[in-house]
């Protein structure tokens, strides 16, 4: 293994995972108890689109699904802001139709392309330097917004009604928050693939909640919990020649599993 | 600004509303002075805490008006403090008791980052104040109902409010809890006016000065008179039913 870590592609994919685990135990902490669980799985299955899109006019992939998440985030926040009741619709629409969409550029592009496996999949050990340098820039900025709006994301979250009355700009920070879980989504796309990015941004998050008290305690937790899965189903995909996004996600849940089993018997 | 002892706090003329076509509220009128102890009753969708969104400016002022010490609403948490109807959801929610508190500074007085000193001293305050003081570290969903519940009052009283405007306070709470709770508002009675929406007639009988029946209309009833009257018709025991046909006479 200690040899391993001299490959490049094998340093950058750890300090993918790192990164991608902090920011996913953030985001995922907002997304979790905002209630936007089926949200950011509508975010992540409406990214497709943006594959697709991608594939079929020739821009870079990566750059496609960026903007047809944010797209895809600003339309769930102009909707779910206006009518919050029946929204469970709306969300099953758009993930429905991005991927629709996306199916049906692949189909138009000529040639059968390689590479629709490992977006679905994730390819860990696929991340460039440029890869890199976007999550580390999307790290920075959550930090940053996390830093500086903690309190009225904390309001937000918990009793929207309250923070508007407290004078909090409600949309603008609901709306903050879709934005970016859409970014999360597309680098943890990278990681784990889009099938499996719900599970990266639930199972950390669900055995953080149980051990913290404050918002705050249960993202940090989160992030090295996370990592912590990553790094573990890294190895053992390096070692037994697996596909990486899947063992992190099986290392989670069985661990998420044990987790639960000393919870019943304590 | 020193309120005068009986300044009016709220004065609602002629408020309509309706969230879709059908008017929920009709033509409401009423006036709260400083001190009041104001009880809304009313039955299951008559349209009591859609009064309150509109009192605290959540739900938008369609026709008519609404004035809380002279001036339309604004800044409302500085002026009413608001203790929600449900306040049992969201009870996983990893937040502290007195993170739920500190909600209740209005955003324009907050520190850039983090939390004032002074704010986390206001907010100790306010809990010594409804007796959660030792509970301020703990979970909010570690809490039991009337514990949340004071706690979500200490929220309300944390703006000062010179209001105190409270949505069925002690539904999911035991006897004891809301003889509490009660017993609290009248204390803070002494010093701002205090409004509740309640379904229990004891709660009217026990503490209010001043009961409004809302079901689409409002009835209103200053009950200073009718407890007098109540005093020298009959024997100190005063049984609901009796109050209930005081309260229907006066519906003018
Ligand atoms: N957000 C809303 N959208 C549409 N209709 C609503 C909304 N909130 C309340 N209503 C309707 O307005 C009417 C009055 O509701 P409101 O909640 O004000 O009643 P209430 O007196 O507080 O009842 P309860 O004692 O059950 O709390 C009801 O018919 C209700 O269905
Ligand atoms: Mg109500």
């Amino acid at each position: 293994m200690l040899e391993a870590l001299s490959y490049e592609f094998i340093q950058n994919a750890v300090i993918a995972g790192i990164l991608v685990s902090l920011i996913s135990g953030i985001i995922g902490s907002l997304v979790v108890v905002n209630r936007m669980v089926f949200l950011a799985g509508g975010i992540a299955h409406a990214a497709y689109g943006g594959i697709g899109i991608a594939i079929f006019t020739g821009i870079p992939i990566f750059l496609g699904t960026t903007i047809f998440a944010v797209f895809a985030a600003l339309i769930m926040a102009f909707v779910t802001i206006k009518q919050r009741e029946n929204i469970d619709t709306f969300i099953g629409l758009i993930w429905a139709v991005g991927m629709a969409i996306g199916i049906i550029l692949v189909d138009l592009t000529p040639g059968y392309n390689v590479d629709l496996m490992s977006y679905l999949f994730g390819s860990i050990l696929a991340v460039t330097r440029e890869d890199l340098y976007f999550m580390a820039a999307l790290f920075v900025v959550i930090i940053f917004v996390m830093t500086f709006w903690y309190r009225d994301i904390l309001a937000v979250s918990y009793d929207s009604e309250y923070a508007s009355l407290s004078g909090i700009n409600v949309k603008f920070f609901y709306t903050l928050i879709l934005i970016l879980s859409a970014l999360t989504v597309v680098i943890a796309i990278k990681v784990v693939g889009l099938i499996l990015v719900i599970a990266l941004l639930t199972i950390p998050i669900y055995i953080a909640q149980n051990l913290s008290s404050s918002l705050y305690s249960m993202m940090l937790i989160s992030g090295f919990i996370a990592s912590l899965f990553t790094i573990v189903g890294l190895w053992l995909s390096y070692s037994f020649d697996l596909t990486s996004g899947a063992t992190i996600i099986l290392v989670s849940a069985l661990s998420l599993m044990l987790f639960m089993i000393v919870q019943k018997i304590r | 600004m020193q309120t005068k002892f009986n300044q009016r706090v709220i004065e609602i003329e002629n408020l309509s509303f309706a969230y879709d076509k059908e008017f929920v509220l009709e033509k409401i009128n009423l006036i709260v002075d400083n001190r009041d102890f104001l009880v809304l009753i009313g039955p299951n969708g008559g349209g009591k805490s859609t009064l309150v969104k509109l009192i605290l400016g959540i739900n938008p002022i369609q026709s008519g008006s609404v004035k809380i010490l002279n001036k339309p609403l604004h800044n409302s948490l500085s002026q009413i403090g608001y203790v929600p109807q449900n306040t049992n959801v969201n009870t996983n929610f990893p937040i502290k008791a007195i993170e739920v508190v500190m909600m209740g500074h209005h955003t324009h007085k907050r520190a850039i980052f983090g939390y004032k000193k002074e704010e986390t001293e206001h907010a100790m305050h306010v809990l010594r104040q409804v007796g959660m003081e030792e509970f301020a570290d703990k979970k909010i969903g570690s809490l039991s109902g009337g514990q949340r519940q004071r706690v979500m009052i200490a929220r309300a009283l944390c703006a000062n409010p010179k209001i105190l405007l409270l949505d069925e306070p002690t539904s999911s709470i035991d006897a004891d809890g809301q003889k509490q709770i009660y017993e609290l508002l009248r204390e803070l009675n002494k010093k701002i006016t205090v409004i509740v929406v309640s379904h229990d007639l004891s709660v009217v009988l026990q503490y209010a000065t001043k009961v409004a029946h809302i079901n689409k209309k409002l009835a209103f009833h200053d009950l200073s008179s009718v407890k007098k009257e109540f005093e020298m018709s009959s024997d100190t025991h005063v049984c609901e039913v009796e109050l209930l046909q005081m309260l229907g006479k006066c519906k003018c």
